[in-house]
């Protein structure tokens, strides 16, 4: 078995996530076994690769390693202040993170409130 | 059936953060061949059953996406009159000197109400692999990844798809084959330009210049099913599939290239003539029409693209 690290999702839960893993694709796995019980809403999944933004998430501690990302999404200011895409980072510690989706208050209908931006 | 005017999609030009690695999921995986390499660093593709010089362009950027949507057209003499029908409808038109893209002819282009960049052009060159024409084999190279024959058709999100379909219905003689009206309005409208279900999708959205997919034409369902294990062996990103499409009735696919880009591979949506009606779609059944078996959509379906 990989190194394994936690994830504390604030308000959420706890995902283990194994060395050379995506953050997100760990939270993903742990929200299936019920571990983000306190998430009230779907996690916020698109292309896992760093193009779509949707899984924005601001890293309040920890170490971890950046792929690229979109900067149509996390420019380099935020990237600086901790922001990232969470599908594009792998954990070297354990973490703590604050999911923070592109439009907060439209978690569970984005593609009706985005037009209506 | 004649066929003048614009005569089908030609190429995609899209974005990609690290450009080795979408040619690894490009030729490797989706089964395309690399054909030329730009000055620019652009890198031209095709599938080996296509004859012209490429049909997908890769462009390293700081973020994924589309910029152009190329259509071929039948004759120089089309693109000249095409040009002033563009101009007349009220777009400004760019003009793109001959091999600007290697292998491609002088294209017009325009951006169009959903913010984006389309382009025509008549000429394009032959390039290898492509389909042999004299004692024909079904093919010259061996179909290798998910064993893509053509590229398709590209989806794309933005604002006032209503004009869309009027630009492309007046302007470009492109049919409407199906479209979705819900109580917010006309919200996805399909078009072709010659005798497949679609060669290109509008879906209304807030913001412009979107891409949803990008779509590669596959032999048959069990191809489907190929792709899918090629999805899970090289951990591509999974977006939805094997399926089938109650809109032009596809079996179908969905996954993302290492920028985040949606890919489909497709086989079996129906033929399209001239006179048929169009096939319309209310709220009530638009979970049947965009996902036949699930009869409904996967949120990231609805809300993730680049
Ligand atoms: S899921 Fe698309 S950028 Fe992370
Ligand atoms: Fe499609």
């Amino acid at each position: 078995m990989p190194a394994a690290f936690k994830i504390a999702v604030e308000g959420a839960g706890e995902a283990t996530c194994y060395e050379g893993e995506r953050a997100l694709v760990a939270m993903e796995r742990a929200q299936s076994f019920g571990r983000l019980k306190n998430l009230p809403y779907k996690l916020p999944v698109g292309c896992r690769r760093g193009g779509c933004g949707i899984c924005r998430a601001r890293v309040l501690s920890g170490a971890y390693r950046k792929d690229l990302m979109s900067q149509a999404h996390i420019s380099e200011e935020e990237s600086e202040a901790g922001l990232v895409l969470s599908c594009s980072i792998y954990p070297l510690s354990d973490i703590e993170l604050r999911i923070e989706p592109p439009q907060v208050a439209s978690k569970t209908k984005t593609a009706t409130t985005s037009e209506e931006k | 059936m004649a066929m003048t005017g614009v005569l089908r999609p030609g190429f995609a030009q899209i974005r990609v953060l690290d450009m080795e690695k979408a040619l690894e999921h490009y030729t490797k995986r989706v089964g395309l061949h690399e054909v030329t390499r730009g000055g620019d660093g652009r890198v031209y593709l095709k599938a080996a059953d296509e004859f012209d010089h490429h049909s997908l362009v890769l462009r390293e950027a700081d973020r994924a996406g589309i910029d152009v949507a190329g259509f071929k057209v039948a004759s120089e003499a089309d693109l000249d009159a095409l040009e002033k029908r563009v101009s007349a409808f009220g777009y400004p038109v760019e003009h793109v000197p001959a091999g600007e893209q290697p292998g491609l002819g002088r294209r017009i282009g325009f951006t169009v109400c959903t913010g984006h960049r389309i382009e025509l052009y008549a000429h394009a060159d032959l390039s290898d692999p492509k389909p042999p024409t004299h004692n024909p084999d079904v093919w010259d190279v061996e179909p290798h990844g998910m064993r893509v024959r053509r590229f398709d058709h590209v989806l794309l999100l933005g604002p006032d798809i209503d004009k869309a379909l009027d630009f492309f219905e007046k302007v470009l003689d492109f049919r409407c084959t199906e479209r979705v009206d819900t109580p917010d309005g006309l919200t996805a409208v399909f078009l072709s330009c010659g005798m497949k279900a679609h060669d290109i999708a509008f879906v209304k959205f807030g913001e412009p210049a979107k891409l949803h997919h990008v779509s590669f034409e596959l032999e048959s369902w069990a191809d489907i099913g190929h792709a899918a294990d090629i999805i899970t062996r090289y951990d591509i990103s999974h977006d939805i599939g094997p399926t089938r499409h109650g809109l032009t009735q596809g079996r179908t696919i969905y996954f993302f290239d290492p920028s985040g880009n949606r890919n489909e591979v497709f086989t079996g949506d129906y033929t399209y003539y001239p006179d048929n009606p169009t096939r319309t779609w209310d709220e009530t059944q638009i979970g049947k029409g965009l996902f036949y078996y699930e009869r409904q959509a996967p949120e990231s379906f609805l809300n993730v693209m680049t």
